[in-house]
């Protein structure tokens, strides 16, 4: 199944992501993950939200979600966008393994952000391919614990989701589908 | 102004030219009750809370205004899920206004607490937890607004004892900024000139109409754009009314349920024009195998509509009405009559129930009826067999005339329904067609009924069954009946007259015009029991044997 990264901007009540969340749940629609902050404008929260499915259910997701009143923009975002992932790793390091971990971190330009006699935190940035090999790569030497974000993502360039046309491209006198 | 939240609401409502409002009171509400009753705004006392939002369902649809109904929180505000979920289903405006445990209290399971923004969710097409008093004003503007515009649905109030009881500053707003909903009224100009270019094209154009054709008011235009085109129409089951069902271009009612004629020539169009109808799985059968032969425009003002169970080749996002009417504008003409010839035809095939033995032919029921009533009659239903017969054989000559709760298939939406459809156009003949189980589900309602005064017609079609699963269990499971027989019915003559209604019984077809001129010439609400035979069964007897398609599509 393919996956698709939508954008979307809603109105920065209490309320609302349960109201997203729930649309989901309810048309079957299957979220990968979902990341939801504030944005440079404080009453809009942008989500973001990695959904699997074909093009009949994400035309379906979108529709679905401009429905919703407190939804403003919908936008995919396109697969040169950029998308970054934030993981905390938890490792098992012994004085004689500690070395390499953290050579390995370096290839992968994470970092050490906690060290103890036994552990090391390590914290990744980076898209979901990026995270998912260094955690396979740390597998070896065992990882006690793991806390990972989804996805957040935005276009390139000077292309800006507010600057979508509204609704997804159900703008007054262009609902061409 | 200052007011207390509790006459912020009233005040609201008067402003947004609310005379009726069906509820039921209770403790997170007497403060709300308090200022009502200070009000110019009639309060009907309903008998159990989903019965309110049906009774502003009912309103809504035969008035064209918004309904609005009231209960109090935590079982009130279940009770009236129901009754919202039934709206949603079929896009009617609503607005419902739930009592609330004080803010302060709220998500500590205090008494009588229930989350009903969580709980209505899917069901509403938006709902408010009130959380400052301040803000009562412009939720309200809001709350109208998004019942009424756009796809019509319910919107839930939640307001919390604390914020009725709090003072404000009341100014009421004259305008709704809502930067997530605008929806779409024109359709788009080059879509219309391709909509054009495909009656132009086609050789045999049907038109089908759904409830948006009736939210939307385009009667006028879809019987112009109808004859116009020379186009026959057929309606889906929501649709009933908003193309005469009189007309000589009307084929009826499609679907798994539908008649002949317009499933027959949705099998053979070329052009399929969906007007306002979202073609659910009863309208359809399967998808996949349905209008196979034909091109389909499909004009809707819910883009999420458009593509969800039929892929169509024109899609037009907008409202029928003000589309159609742009559509007219145009030189669009077609002169070809050699298709309506074979529709005609095709509505000469004769689709009965068979012979009744064991008691009268509903058929033959609902005929009289539709010849009798008076121009201006709502009829509405309950769910069931008797829905479907009222669906085939009574012909609803104009829009908002045929109340039936389709989409969510509510029993007990009848009665209630009927006492708002009454008390919104109290100069109507209001007739209630339902069966002796529908009923039942909300018998409680007659005494509402009394209360009202309301001189709604009900017509008890009794079979002592659950029709429609019986006829299931007839088809589908060996004739094998279970817990659909209604042992223990009572006589409804004479709890009719416990009620203080007059009732009366027909049990011989000879009787069946007598029966139904004492409905309508009764001047009160009045029952009339008439006794059908319980083998009668909706799916029709063609050329004497059953309609295989039809029994595939009940399972």
């Amino acid at each position: 199944m393919m996956k698709h990264i939508l954008g979307v901007l809603v109105e920065n009540h209490p309320g609302v992501l349960s109201k997203v969340s729930g649309l989901f749940s309810r048309r079957g629609f299957n979220i990968y993950s979902l990341a939801v902050g504030m944005t440079e404008d404080p009453t809009v929260s942008r989500i973001t939200i990695v959904v699997e499915g074909d093009s009949y259910i994400v035309e379906q997701v979108i529709k679905q979600l401009n429905k919703l009143i407190d939804v403003i923009k919908v936008s995919k975002i396109e697969e040169d966008s950029l998308t970054r992932e934030l993981a905390l790793i938890k490792v098992k390091a012994e004085p004689n393994t500690r070395h390499q971990i953290v050579e390995l971190i370096n290839i992968f330009r994470a970092q050490v952000v906690d060290i103890n006699k036994n552990h090391l935190i390590v914290e990744i940035t980076g898209d979901s391919e990026k995270i998912t090999a260094l955690v396979d790569m740390l597998k070896d030497y065992g990882i006690e614990e793991m806390v990972r974000t989804g996805a957040i993502a935005i276009n390139r360039g000077k292309r800006m989701l507010k600057d979508e046309r509204n609704k997804g491209g159900y703008d007054n006198g262009n609902n061409v589908l | 102004m200052k007011m207390t939240g509790a006459e912020a609401v009233v005040r609201a409502l008067e402003l947004e030219g609310v005379d009726t409002i069906f509820g039921y009171p209770g403790g997170a509400v007497t403060h709300i009750y308090d200022a009502l009753g200070r009000s110019s705004i009639h309060h009907v006392l309903v008998r159990n809370e989903q019965a309110a939002a049906h009774g502003a369902n009912g309103y809504a649809r035969a008035t064209g205004k918004v309904g609005v109904c009231i209960s109090t929180s935590g079982p009130g505000a279940t009770n009236m899920i129901t009754g919202i979920a039934t709206a949603y289903m079929d896009s009617i405006p609503i607005v419902a206004i739930t009592g609330q445990v004080p803010l302060s209290m709220v998500g500590r399971d205090v008494f009588q607490e229930a989350d009903i923004t969580g709980a209505t969710e899917p069901f509403t097409k938006y709902s408010y937890l009130v959380r400052n008093p301040g803000d009562l004003p412009r939720i309200f503007k809001e709350a109208f607004h998004i019942a009424s515009t756009g796809r019509p649905g319910p919107v839930l109030i939640d307001i919390p004892k604390d914020i009725a009881m709090a003072t404000l500053d009341f100014k009421y707003p004259t305008e709704v900024n809502l930067r997530g909903y605008r929806p779409t009224y024109m359709g788009h100009p080059g879509q219309i000139k391709r909509m054009i270019r495909a009656i132009e094209e086609s050789c045999r154009p049907l038109i089908c109409v759904g409830g948006g054709a009736v939210s939307s008011d385009a009667t006028e235009e879809i019987m112009e754009l109808a004859e116009r085109i020379k186009a026959p129409v057929a309606s889906t089951l929501m649709g009933i009314g908003a193309f005469p069902g009189d007309h000589h271009l009307s084929l009826g009612f499609l679907g798994q349920h539908g008649v002949y004629a317009a499933n027959r020539a949705v099998e053979e169009a070329d052009l399929l024009i969906l007007l306002g109808a979202r073609m659910g799985d009863r309208a359809t059968g399967k998808a996949e195998e349905f209008a196979q032969k034909a091109k389909v425009i499909h004009v809707d003002i819910d883009p999420a509509e458009i593509g969800k169970n039929i892929g169509p080749n024109i899609p037009i996002v907008g409202d029928i009405k003000t589309t159609l009417r742009e559509l007219l504008q145009k030189d669009i003409e077609r002169n070809d009559w050699g298709w309506l010839s074979r529709a005609r035809e095709w509505k000469q095939v004769y689709e009965g129930l068979g012979d009744c033995h064991k008691g009268l032919n509903p058929m033959e029921i609902i005929k009289t009826l539709s010849d009798m009533v008076p121009e201006n009659t709502i009829l509405v239903t309950d769910v069931g067999q008797h829905q479907i017969w009222a669906g085939r054989y009574y012909k609803t000559r104009r829009p908002r005339a045929f109340l039936t709760s389709g989409g969510l298939g509510t029993m007990g939406y009848g009665l209630p329904a009927a006492l708002g459809a009454k008390l919104g156009c109290r100069d109507k003949e209001v007739v209630l067609l339902i069966g002796d189980g529908g009923l039942q589900m909300n018998l409680a309602e007659l005494a509402t009924l009394v209360q009202e005064g309301a001189p709604v017609k009900i017509m008890i079609l009794n079979n002592g069954y659950l029709g429609m699963v019986r006829e299931i269990q007839e088809k589908i499971h060996g004739g094998r009946y279970y817990q659909t027989r209604m042992e223990g019915n009572p006589d409804f003559v004479k709890l009719a007259d416990a009620y203080g209604i007059k009732g009366f019984r027909v049990e011989n077809q000879e009787k069946i015009e007598w029966g139904i001129k004492k409905l309508l010439s009764w001047n009160g609400p009045i029952i009339g029991e008439f006794v059908i035979d319980p083998t009668a069964n909706v799916i029709p007897i063609q050329g004497g044997k059953d309609d295989e398609a039809h029994i595939r599509g009940i399972g």
